[in-house]
């Protein structure tokens, strides 16, 4: 009998089942367990049962969310924050957990750190309490993420109990425009599935426009799988991938290396599975793209105008479409190039890797910025080969302050906040009410149409300023 | 956790797809510690911007249902949207769908998602916003809502959320029952597929 073909997600989730129940729920090992500074309540509830971390050598403790983006001689200022980066390091400290703190070379966001160093690989089960866990899919692995809870759970068994996800195929062929990046291709297709229209999906990202991606426009991509609902994304391995982990720190070495990636090759869809969804876009229809509203699913070509509630039919969502636009301060019909911006910044685990950087410094080289910005590299590792390549002059030139590794102001909790009433423009994930700081309001965009934005001082259709 | 039977409480309409968790829980309360009283904290800067918010109306005082639109909960995963929730008084979310990772988190938590049909939780909705107050009744053992007027709303769930929910079960202990199967498996993978272990640094 030939066996039933299967799906790329298919192939991860069997591989790591180690029990199912008989209302189908499954005990899925798991491989990589990142911690960020947020995992101080699942530290209390383990403590509270008594509990030790089952395999501490599977867990690794990246400072990110609340670690300063400049001035990191001295002590951090404000007490609370403090205590959430030192209390990381004590936990990690006292179950010898492998933790990249703020004097570690390699610290960064930890969906970029994990890749970097080798941690993410094919076919791997990936967990983190943060959203933004869908990025690690674009090795072909299975991440995601947890709550609190469930990051106690997977300290105690390293297992998660989960039932299996529906399947989405995202088909992608045809080439991308000059100018239409990554960010513009998942910003498209979010708005043509919705914010929750991936709910209880698994994303597999396919077809010729993402096979051309390199690995930072796949991360990019499966980064805001959850921003259409989907709690993974995933792109299948092939020699983009393989060619990215050889030789990465925690990556196997020689002989081990020639054997993972011989098991990587089997991990693609089979031809002819099944998905239970299947959409498709065309490559050569995405435009450079920009959000208007206070969730990502309202991305618009940049040429397009501010849309009016009242051509809306449905009363709900033209009620909806009014109070986004009230948020956001702008008026229908506007021609999105004629909004102006307060501020712009360039990071997150979204769009902070090199490529990204490279991508934005092209804009502003020799150019002065018209607003006050903020570059964060994604990693130590990023801001060194930054440095190296001179981009850090670049931006500091155009007038723009270049920081330390870290999330920033994507969730402003380390203090670097959008000020209430002000617009950025923005590389980051989300765009919801209060994101970037209280009334603060954002606009999401790739790298290179953030630092056109910078140089005209509003949203610019980057194709008509192009790169230097 | 605190077990989910029964549950008969003012319920508050929310007529607005999409509600992320950074509403409910805006970003900067994540570092207070859930002694801080996180309900201080549920939808804290939208009940402080333009109109009265819905759940601040006086006939909704000690709600303790929301009747939402579809998405709730999406976005980050922070489990302090939950917190929140729980300590300021909801222990039951009705809406046509919920954020994954947010009906993971409320199910460890003894809040109760109830997935209904996007024209059923309109029509409550509308119902409940003709007359502030109103009152539902979920009874989660027989899966079944019963709106102000008595009608009843059925509703499906996974048998072991449930069961979980119903039992106010810890799911590490449910886990440890397997320890032999896992135990099993991790020595496989350390035999068969010695990758999959991270390489550790020279």
């Amino acid at each position: 009998m030939t066996p039933q073909p299967r799906t790329l997600l298919d192939k991860v989730w069997d591989a790591h089942v180690m029990a199912t129940r008989p209302d189908g729920q499954a005990l899925l090992a798991i491989d990589r367990h990142l911690l960020h500074e947020g995992s101080f309540h699942a530290f209390g509830m383990l403590d509270h049962a008594g509990r030790r971390i089952r395999r501490p050598e599977l867990t690794f403790a990246v400072a990110d969310h609340y670690v300063p983006s400049r001035d990191r001689q001295g002590p951090i200022p404000d007490p609370e924050i403090a205590n959430m980066v030192s209390t990381l390091a004590a936990n990690a400290g006292r179950h010898g957990i492998r933790h990249f703190g703020l004097d570690d070379r390699a610290q960064g966001i930890v969906h970029v750190l994990a890749p970097e160093q080798g941690l993410t690989l094919p076919g791997l089960t990936v967990v983190c309490g943060d959203s933004h866990t869908s990025t690690h899919g674009a090795f072909g692995a299975l991440g995601f993420g947890i709550g609190a809870t469930e990051v106690a759970h997977v300290l105690a068994t390293q297992a998660l109990w989960q039932r299996r996800p529906k399947t989405l195929r995202v088909g992608i062929d045809g080439q991308l425009g000059p100018h239409v990046t990554a960010k513009d291709v998942i910003l498209a297709i979010i708005a043509e599935i919705g914010a929750g229209g991936a709910v209880g999906h698994v994303l597999e990202y396919a077809g010729s426009a993402i096979r051309s991606l390199s690995m930072e426009g796949r991360l990019t991509i499966c980064n805001m799988s959850i921003e259409a609902g989907a709690r993974a994304g995933m792109i299948a391995p092939d020699d983009t991938t393989f060619a990215f982990l050889e030789g990465r720190p925690h990556a196997p070495k020689g002989a081990l290396f020639a054997q993972a990636v011989a098991a990587w090759r089997r991990l693609p869809s089979d031809e002819g599975a099944r998905f239970d969804r299947e959409v498709t876009l065309d490559a050569a229809t995405i435009a450079p793209t920009v959000t208007w509203g206070t969730s990502p699913e309202t991305a618009l070509p940049v040429t397009a105008a501010v849309p009016d509630p009242g051509a809306e039919p449905d009363a709900a969502k033209a009620g909806q479409m009014r109070a986004m636009l009230d948020y956001m301060g702008l008026t229908p019909g506007t021609p999105l190039e004629s909004v102006a911006i307060d501020r712009v910044f360039i990071g997150s685990c979204t769009n902070s890797r090199i490529e990204d950087l490279r991508a934005a410094a092209g804009v502003l080289r020799g150019q002065r910025a018209r607003v006050p910005g903020l570059v964060v590299p994604g990693s130590g590792p990023v801001r060194r080969q930054a440095e190296a390549e001179g981009l850090d002059q670049v931006f500091r030139a155009a007038g723009l302050e270049w920081g330390e590794p870290g999330c920033s102001m994507c969730v402003g909790i380390n203090g670097d906040l959008v000020p209430a009433g002000e617009r950025c423009a923005s590389t980051t994930n989300r765009n919801f009410p209060g994101r970037q700081g209280p009334n603060a309001r954002t606009h999401l965009m790739s790298p290179a149409m953030a630092a056109a934005a910078a140089v005209t001082g509003r949203l610019t259709d980057i194709r008509r300023l192009g790169s230097r | 956790m605190q077990p989910f039977t029964t549950l008969r409480a003012v319920a508050v309409p929310l007529a607005v797809a999409n509600i992320d968790t950074d509403q409910i829980l805006p970003a900067r309360f994540l570092k207070k510690p859930r002694s801080a009283g996180y309900g201080n904290f549920l939808f804290h800067d939208e009940r402080r911007r333009g109109d009265a918010y819905p759940l601040d109306a006086a006939a909704y005082a000690g709600a303790g249902i929301l009747v939402a639109d579809r998405n709730f909960g999406c976005g980050s995963s922070r489990e302090g949207a939950v917190y929140a929730l729980v300590d300021g008084g909801i222990r039951c979310v009705i809406a046509p769908s919920f954020g994954d990772i947010f009906a993971s988190n409320a199910a460890k938590n003894g809040l109760l998602t109830v997935t209904l049909p996007e024209d059923v939780v309109a029509s409550l909705r509308a119902r409940l916003a003709a007359s502030p107050g109103a009152e539902v009744t979920v009874d989660l053992p027989a899966q079944a809502v019963t709106d102000p007027d008595g009608a009843a709303l059925p509703f499906e769930i996974d048998p072991f959320k449930k069961r979980c929910l119903v039992e106010g079960l810890d799911d590490v202990a449910l886990t440890l029952e397997h320890a032999a199967a896992i135990a099993a498996y991790e020595a496989r993978v350390a035999a068969e597929e010695p990758w999959r272990v991270p390489a550790v640094h020279a």
